[in-house]
């Protein structure tokens, strides 16, 4: 078998550069084995995020040859064997070191989401049905990995919108919260007025990386977009949901505002 | 020297997964001033990794089922080494401890008529895993972690500890860390520290724990004066990956074999038939007919032998491959291709085929898996109180797998999560009792000490040339996996202990390139004296226990002897706390258990 060349970013913010590895190939290794070879050899300091390397964490996300994939999942005879293999850190947040970047922004976000709020718990537990745990069951799956943050147009390109956009991974948090069987807050204007659903335009990158084949967009943005228009501009249906459902209570005065 | 960041907590909990989120959460809802210390991001800890379910007696499933079934199945797994008490909270705690986390947002499968499915694992009577998928674990930690972010948790991510402090009163004062992004120090003041750092196993070449697993917690408490018990109790779980080598280890959860999976060796024979021992005879089935009816109706047959404790199995699976009866690459085969429908294979085991098909290339509603053992979990730690966490440190407790005697000498599947639940409230409890009690100032911290403990961990940029502390990492994990790891033998046991002071003295010349800043060589060279502390545990405490009992196989004492039955071996450093000071071991005679609950066993046996 012929070598492997993996050409890796190193530096940090003030800048770096790409070096080049060489190493044998072996059978059967993901690009995350190859980078831990290079660790154990040539470069004891190269970092890189890593836990489980078993898909299910979400720490080793960076872009292999432009495009973002966990290390740990990505198998090397899955990328053309004659040519040099680049890795870099996720383009979209700010880097630490080598491949390892700030993924703060998310943790942001996910501390503006308003909590789950349900209804007192009767005798025997709550009862809730199958198919409808299963809609935010898919958006459970998430592994936090955040590509489809990176790869998101709205912030990859505009770092200036990071303040008024939660990104595809927040969006199906609160999907899934709007979808709750038995949540009763009410974040539709919160997801309209500060969380810049709006600026989506449906590219559906965030779908075509994420990892865990949650369908980001048709299943989760779509069907908010829908329901936030609801809210704002269908008087006949905000009086129909006053009457028939259990009320909502509006949560963009109980979050914690966005700037 | 430039000002040493500082913070103070009333309880600070190291470890963010599923017993510190929960430890966190109780301090929390106290009212105190709480903050979580993790290695890594938040949300990445192990715990993301379990896959079936999290054991509770609910009886949604079985209406039988009740605690007393859950606790004496858990001591009969354990082979009765566990603490009574640990077992006996467990038991009755955790369905509270499942439907809260349904009030805090988490979306477990449902029965037919709406409440949590609850689905078979090995070792329990009944059906009693509350489950998601095969992504339980994720769907815990998700769930603690946004409840800890709701009630705005201090969070101190990718933070490593090094040291724990203690005053001379030998309390807990506090503890010095590292920021791992920057490498720049901080420590921290506290009235009570919870350890949840969970396991030791990344000191095997063949594992399912991720690098974080390396014992810092088990490694800490010894080091500032608290026991460790029974730590030669390492559970090998039976179904890991074994092709391809990068990925051998990974965990296949034994929730293939609760729906339906069964083992099989190169011959085609499901072999579990012919390993059941006297003590589960009497309720496992005697022909796959038998053992097939069961998976539908638990009175139409007694259990299938693929439903075995963990360690049964496992011990079982090395048997086949030693006679030669084992798969092309040294394991044996997981078969749930022949024996369910592909969308059922699918959508019972979502993660499992992903993982299979992107890993291995196979298609596991296709073809068979190719499983073999994989180093999973102590059940031996810290010593432990069982109602408040506490250790033999005042002001320090632990909960989860860093903490020992719950699972005696092994554990169910599906018991770790459920531990995690109960005993991380317990410990948040015990320490917000103890830090309301201690009142005042939060302590201050010798500043001798904690420069020691920098100078400590920065000792290995001081000199140019040394030790790789990748090459002694794999050294140490091909000789833990070699000398100390199924199965064990005096002879090696002793091997093994000249090797490990031969890499302490090793660990002590190490050398790290490069600038502090997010630095895996030297972050390695740090969680080197943890896992050397805890592989000289493991193979103290496997050379003095003299017999077989769960996850401590000695092939020269096969049998299990009940003397020792009735001891928890426990290892001190009585003459100064570090990697290189030296381990005392001493029997302990284990806690008699109540004649109430002695009577659910003879209940069982009528």
């Amino acid at each position: 078998m012929s070598d492997v060349v993996m050409r890796v970013w190193r530096g940090d913010k003030d800048g770096g550069e790409f070096e080049e590895y060489t190493l044998p190939r072996v059978e059967g290794e993901v690009v995350l084995d190859v980078i831990h070879r290079i660790q154990a050899t040539e470069a004891p300091d190269l970092a890189c995020r890593w836990n489980c390397k078993a898909g299910k964490c979400g720490s080793c996300s960076a872009e292999i040859n432009g495009k973002p994939r966990l290390m740990c999942m990505t198998r090397m005879d899955t990328l053309p064997e004659d040519e040099t293999i680049t890795l870099t850190p996720m383009r979209a947040f700010p880097v630490i070191r080598d491949l390892v970047s700030d993924v703060s922004f998310n943790f942001e976000q996910a501390r503006k989401v308003p909590a789950f709020n349900p209804p007192p718990e009767p005798e025997g537990g709550y009862r809730m049905s199958q198919i409808d745990v299963e809609r935010g069951q898919e958006f459970r799956k998430c592994i936090e990995c955040f590509m489809c943050q990176d790869v998101c147009h709205v912030i990859r390109d505009h770092e200036e919108n990071k303040d008024r956009y939660a990104g595809p991974r927040f969006f199906i948090r609160y999907a899934e919260l709007e979808m709750h069987p038995l949540d009763t807050n009410d974040r539709r204007e919160l997801v309209r007025e500060k969380m810049g659903l709006g600026m989506c335009n449906i590219t559906k990158c965030c779908t075509e990386v994420c990892p865990e084949h949650i369908k980001i967009t048709d299943n989760a943005i779509i069907p908010l977009k829908e329901r936030v228009v609801d809210a704002s501009y269908d008087p006949v249906a905000w009086l129909g949901r006053k009457i028939l459902r259990r009320s909502k209570r509006s949560a963009v005065e109980s979050a914690i505002q966005p700037d | 020297m430039s000002e040493l960041e500082h913070h103070d907590y009333d309880v600070i909990v190291i470890g963010a997964g599923g017993a510190g989120l929960r430890a966190a959460i109780e301090a929390k809802q106290r009212g105190l001033r709480v903050a979580l210390v993790c290695k890594s991001l938040l949300g990445k800890a192990h715990t993301v990794m379990a896959e079936g379910g999290v054991a509770a007696a609910m009886g949604n499933v079985y209406e039988e089922d009740n605690w007393k079934i859950h606790f004496r199945d858990t001591m009969r797994g354990g082979k009765m080494l566990n603490h009574w008490r640990m077992a006996q909270l467990h038991a009755q705690e955790s369905p509270d401890r499942v439907h809260e986390l349904e009030a805090w947002g988490a979306l477990f499968d449902r029965t037919k008529d709406g409440k949590i499915l609850q689905r078979d694992f090995g070792g329990h009577r009944y059906a009693r895993l509350a489950h998601v998928g095969d992504r339980t674990g994720l769907e815990l930690i998700r769930t603690l972690q946004q409840k800890a972010v709701s009630m705005d948790i201090d969070v101190f991510m990718e933070c490593k500890v090094v040291r724990l402090v203690t005053g001379d009163d030998g309390q807990v004062t506090g503890a010095v860390a590292y920021w791992r992004p920057t490498g720049e120090f901080v420590s921290f003041g506290a009235k009570a520290i919870v350890l949840a750092t969970g396991g030791v196993g990344k000191s095997w070449k063949y594992t399912s724990n991720s690098w974080e697993s390396t014992g810092d917690g088990h490694a800490v408490a010894m080091w500032a004066g608290a026991s460790l018990i029974d730590m030669e109790c390492v559970q090998f779980h039976p179904t890991g990956m074994v092709w391809p080598l990068s990925v051998r280890g990974i965990l296949v959860t034994e929730g293939v074999r609760g729906d339906g999976g069964v083992l099989r060796n190169s011959e085609g024979n499901r072999f579990m038939f012919g390993y059941v021992a006297d003590m589960f005879r009497a309720e496992t089935a005697e022909s796959e007919d038998e053992a097939d009816r069961w998976y539908d109706d638990h009175t139409a047959g007694r259990r299938p032998p693929e439903l075995l404790p963990r360690d049964e199995v496992a011990r079982s699976i090395n048997s086949e491959v030693k006679a030669g009866r084992g798969s092309p690459h040294g394991g044996v085969f997981l078969d749930i291709a022949s024996r369910r429908p592909a969308e059922v294979i699918r959508k019972r085991l979502p993660s499992m085929y992903h993982q299979f098909m992107e890993l291995a290339g196979v298609d596991i509603t296709r073809e068979p898996m190719e499983v073999g053992p994989t180093c999973h979990y102590i059940m031996g730690g810290v010593q432990v109180e069982p109602d408040t966490g506490a250790t033999a440190v005042p002001g320090l407790f632990a909960a989860g797998e860093v903490a020992g005697g719950m699972h005696g000498s092994n554990r169910l599947g599906g018991n770790s999560l459920s531990d995690l639940l109960v005993f991380g409230r317990r410990a948040g409890m015990g320490a917000s009792d103890f830090a309301e009690a201690r009142g005042g100032d939060v302590p201050s911290l010798d500043a001798t000490l904690v420069q020691s403990y920098i100078d400590e961990a920065l000792e290995p940029f001081s000199r140019d040339e040394g030790e790789n502390p990748y090459e002694l990492q794999n050294e140490l994990q091909e000789m833990m996996q070699t000398n100390v790891g199924i199965i064990r033998t005096a002879s090696e046991l002793d091997e093994a202990l000249v090797k490990l002071d031969e890499f302490k003295e090793r660990a002590t010349r190490i050398a790290v390139k490069g600038g502090r800043a997010y630095n895996p060589g030297w972050n390695l060279a740090t969680d080197l004296p943890s896992m050397l502390t805890v592989s000289t545990c493991v193979a103290l405490g496997a050379r003095e226990r003299k017999e077989s009992r769960g996850g401590q196989t000695r092939e020269d004492f096969p049998a299990a002897d009940p003397e020792l039955g009735k001891i928890n071996f426990v290892q001190r450093q009585p003459s100064g706390g570090g990697f290189s000071e030296e381990i005392k071991i001493s029997p302990e005679a284990l806690p008699v258990m109540p004649d109430e609950l002695m009577a659910i066993f003879e209940e069982a046996n009528k």
